[in-house]
């Protein structure tokens, strides 16, 4: 496996720090003036999604950790692991709960998802910006009331609970936000 | 870099200002004081032999190619003169270091660098801290601290009785990860993660350092033998470097000479031995005590700006 040194980190790279693949965030050069030069690095372990700061000897190397994003066609739940393919080669890769994490709320069957791999094995799983998902339970809407602002609860298909306007039903398809877990609009059909 | 245009400065024309506001304050300091100016040569035929700095290398033409060092600093080219009987000089010296380049680090950088005859360490401490407050501010926190008592309480440990093994343990918590060369390495790691955060605003002195880190300062025997040598730290920030030097020049050589032997283990570049500073010694260099300083910092620190390519008119990637 290929390695970096500490003068060719910069952000973005993929390393291995204390076994966990690592994004690195920011590469600071740091030395006493009559001492041992080192780098002083932050970086986001891609497994826990925790920021931490490790200090190097200037010229020491980090073995680079094989990291991949690709999209990836998402099939199903089968109670346990999620299940995923790449529509070019039909390849499927089998996640679990923990490297879906969140994204679980906007898996919508065939929507593509970005997929960060680790040797092979789904690390984590990125959902589009925006899917659009059918409203499965809501209170009966309120017609006529587009503008107050206000809000209730509505459950899709996935089983996400978001904030909907109140003129919402039951069956409608909405656009949201994953990133932000916000409804943005109806979808007509 | 930003995306601005790299023909640009990369300090504003009023850091430049206060830049040069500043280095005229600190040769009127001196001029009042009866230090005298002195400008050396940058391009130098030895240079520092110190494992831990890395010369620039060129050469020059006279009779055939001949290879120079751009000089680390001017500590070489000052003591020659002190030997030949200077009295007290001062000299603002561009300094060239390879491969460092960082927030508070460009390869080439501007110090501040004096000498004394005749001053003990303490003096030389007061003087300092005296500079430092007509360049900063007139009242600014002075305090004295010994490289032992600062690791005790900062880093929990004490650095002259600490096993190697408890110095790796406490790095490794600390976030290093990597080999210790050697004691020094680990105590400078814990320097620079424990110590220099927890130090008070304001000047910080601190004295006494360990025995192999004393490079050009001399060493008082005793039990652990001590380092005639400080550091000052402003608002945790490194500034200034300080000897009592060496006047010795047996112990000068014994000194390269391991310098070197270390250079050749570790496959670093053997420079030659600086043989005209040994040969100044021999002749005599007059009990003294010498500092410096990095002017870039003190502007950076005093502009209110995090990283000292921003007080620097071209910092390298611009140069």
């Amino acid at each position: 496996m290929a390695s970096f040194s500490t003068s060719e980190f910069k952000s973005g790279l993929k390393v291995l720090v204390d076994h966990d693949p690592c994004s690195i965030i920011e590469n600071e050069f740091v030395k006493p003036g009559k001492g041992q030069a080192f780098n002083r690095v932050k970086f986001r372990n891609l497994k826990t999604g925790r920021v931490m700061e490790r200090t190097f000897k200037s010229g020491d190397s980090l073995e680079a950790a094989d990291v991949l994003e690709v999209p990836l066609q998402y099939l199903y739940h089968d109670g346990e692991h999620y299940h995923f393919m790449n529509e070019q080669t039909f390849e499927q890769y089998v996640a679990d709960d923990k490297s879906v994490g969140d994204a679980r709320n906007w898996l919508k069957e065939q929507d593509v998802c970005t997929i960060t791999l680790w040797n092979g094995q789904p690390l984590m799983v990125t959902p589009p910006n925006f899917v659009n998902l059918t409203v499965t339970q809501t209170d009966p809407g309120v017609r006529g009331d587009t503008a107050s602002g206000a809000s209730k609860p509505a459950t899709m298909e996935t089983g996400a609970v978001i904030k909907v306007p109140l003129f919402i039903d039951e069956g409608e398809v909405l656009k949201i936000d994953t990133r932000t877990g916000e409804y943005v609009s109806r979808v007509k059909e | 870099m930003s995306s601005e245009a790299s023909w640009r400065p990369a300090a504003t024309c009023e850091v430049l200002r206060l830049r040069a506001a500043m280095l005229a304050a600190a040769r009127r300091f001196f001029l009042k004081r009866g230090v005298m100016e002195v400008d050396t040569p940058v391009l130098s035929a030895a240079t520092a032999s110190d494992v831990h700095i890395a010369s620039l290398q060129t050469n020059i033409s006279l009779d055939g190619p001949k290879p120079v060092y751009l000089q680390p600093s001017p500590e070489s080219a000052m003591k020659r003169l002190l030997a030949a009987g200077s009295g007290p000089i001062f000299q603002f010296a561009r300094a060239f270091r390879d491969a460092e380049a960082g927030p508070m680090h460009n390869p080439e950088f501007l110090l501040l660098e004096w000498y004394r005859p005749g001053f003990d360490l303490g003096a030389l401490i007061n003087e300092v801290a005296a500079l430092v407050a007509v360049l900063m501010k007139p009242k600014i926190p002075v305090e004295q601290l010994s490289y032992r008592e600062a690791f005790i309480s900062y880093a929990g440990i004490d650095p002259y009785t600490a096993s190697i093994e408890a110095i790796a343990e406490l790095c490794r918590r600390s976030g290093f990860r990597g080999a210790l060369d050697d004691r020094s390495a680990g105590l400078d790691i814990l320097l620079t993660r424990l110590v220099q955060p927890a130090l008070s605003p304001g000047c910080v002195f601190l004295y006494h350092f360990p025995a192999d880190q004393a490079a050009l300062a001399k060493v008082r025997p005793g039990n652990p033998p001590l380092a005639e040598r400080f550091e000052l730290f402003l608002d945790g920030i490194e500034i200034a470097n300080g000897y009592q030097e060496l006047i010795d020049a047996r112990e000068q050589r014994i000194r390269i000479e391991a310098d070197l032997a270390r250079r050749r283990e570790r496959g670093l570049p053997v420079v030659p031995a600086d043989i005209r500073l040994l040969q100044a010694l021999e002749h005599g260099l007059p009990e003294c005590a010498g500092v410096a300083l990095g002017f870039d910092r003190l502007v950076g620190l005093k502009a209110g700006v995090e990283d000292i390519r921003r007080v620097m008119a071209f910092p390298v990637d611009r140069a």
